[in-house]
């Protein structure tokens, strides 16, 4: 088993009612995976962006044991 | 030769930069010699030019096409309450020039998307203070365009993020990160937004861009910084280019 931490910023605290979780998933997961899987299967929004370990990545990218994913919109207030 | 160019009381007035290894007085003299435009002169361009224009910026390009309303006054701490009904450009200016008669200021009353490419010929860095999707993209394309650097900055509510974009080989600019879609921005006006968080990123443009105009240490070139206040956490994310990007990647290398 593997843990996986996922951060969530900006507004996605309030559309996913939390600013963090830790997952335990049993294998292999993508990042869309690991969305899906901390958002109740909510399939993940196109213009939300992603990042592994401080890097930004694409949704299919693969997620490994000890990962943070984080999960941000874009913000364009000024 | 020392103070080469620089009166008395400019060496007195940016005396605390001066002292600063990093500015000195030849820093000093490159951003009296610099121009910075500002688009969008609200919660993040409030204190962006007030910082430049005290810093000695020597040419501030105002563009905003609004007035104020009373509803700006909570966070847009360059005007006051009898700026309501001016041009944004116009009251900005008034208080800048108070600030630092020393500095000249151009206020253009319109859209970014209006002004034409001879606005841009001699500009040296751009602030991105909008507070829309369509403006950040026209303002992207000009600085990827005209090889403007970039510093862009947003916040909404109680969170900000701040990147500074260059014109290089291997960093990405802003359309690399978001597709170009008609998808409805979130703004201020329905969302909220808690006053010092503008000032908190605003204040950190202001850094980053004059890091940018003298070549201090690392900005975040490429770099995108989150900022929670509701913890207080910050995240530096790397991003990376697009290979695909229409803006910046050339079609030769897609
Ligand atoms: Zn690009």
């Amino acid at each position: 088993m593997m843990t996986i931490k996922v951060k969530f910023f900006a507004s996605l605290r309030e559309e996913v009612e939390r600013s963090e979780v830790d997952l335990k998933p049993q294998g292999e997961m993508t990042v869309a995976q690991v969305w899906a899987l901390a958002c109740q299967d909510m399939p993940l929004p196109e213009h939300i962006l992603s990042a592994v370990n401080l890097e930004y990545v694409s949704a299919d990218t693969a997620v490994k044991d000890g990962d943070e994913v984080a999960f941000f919109p874009p913000v364009t207030g000024g | 030769m020392k103070f080469a160019g620089m009166r008395d009381q400019q060496l007195l007035r940016y005396n605390r930069q001066i002292l600063l290894p990093q500015i000195d007085i030849i820093g000093q003299q490159k951003l009296l010699d610099s121009t910075v435009m500002i688009v969008g002169i609200g919660g993040l361009g409030s204190p962006v030019a007030m910082y430049l224009a005290a810093m000695g910026v020597g040419h501030l390009v105002l563009v905003d096409h609004d007035v104020v309303e009373i509803s700006n006054l909570q966070r847009q701490i360059i005007y006051d309450t009898e700026s309501l009904g001016q041009a944004k450009v116009i009251a900005a200016q008034k208080k800048l020039q108070t600030l630092n008669p020393e500095i000249r200021i151009s206020p253009f009353q319109n859209q970014f998307e209006s002004l034409n490419i001879e606005q841009m010929k001699a500009v040296d860095l751009l602030i991105d203070c909008s507070d829309n999707f369509t403006t950040r993209f026209a303002i992207n394309a000009a600085c990827v365009q005209n090889n403007i650097p970039l510093v862009s900055g947003a916040a909404i509510r109680l969170s900000g993020q701040i990147v500074v974009f260059i014109n290089q080989k291997n960093t990405p600019c802003y359309r690399c990160l978001y597709p170009d879609s008609e998808q409805e921005a979130e703004t201020c006006t329905e969302n909220g937004v808690l006053a010092p968080l503008v000032g908190v990123i605003g204040s950190m443009q202001a850094i980053e861009a004059v890091k940018v105009l003298l070549s201090i240490g690392k900005p975040l070139y490429g770099k995108l910084l989150l900022f929670e206040a509701q913890s207080m956490q910050w995240r530096k994310i790397n991003l990376s280019k697009d290979p695909a990007c229409p803006v910046c990647s050339l079609p030769g290398q897609r």
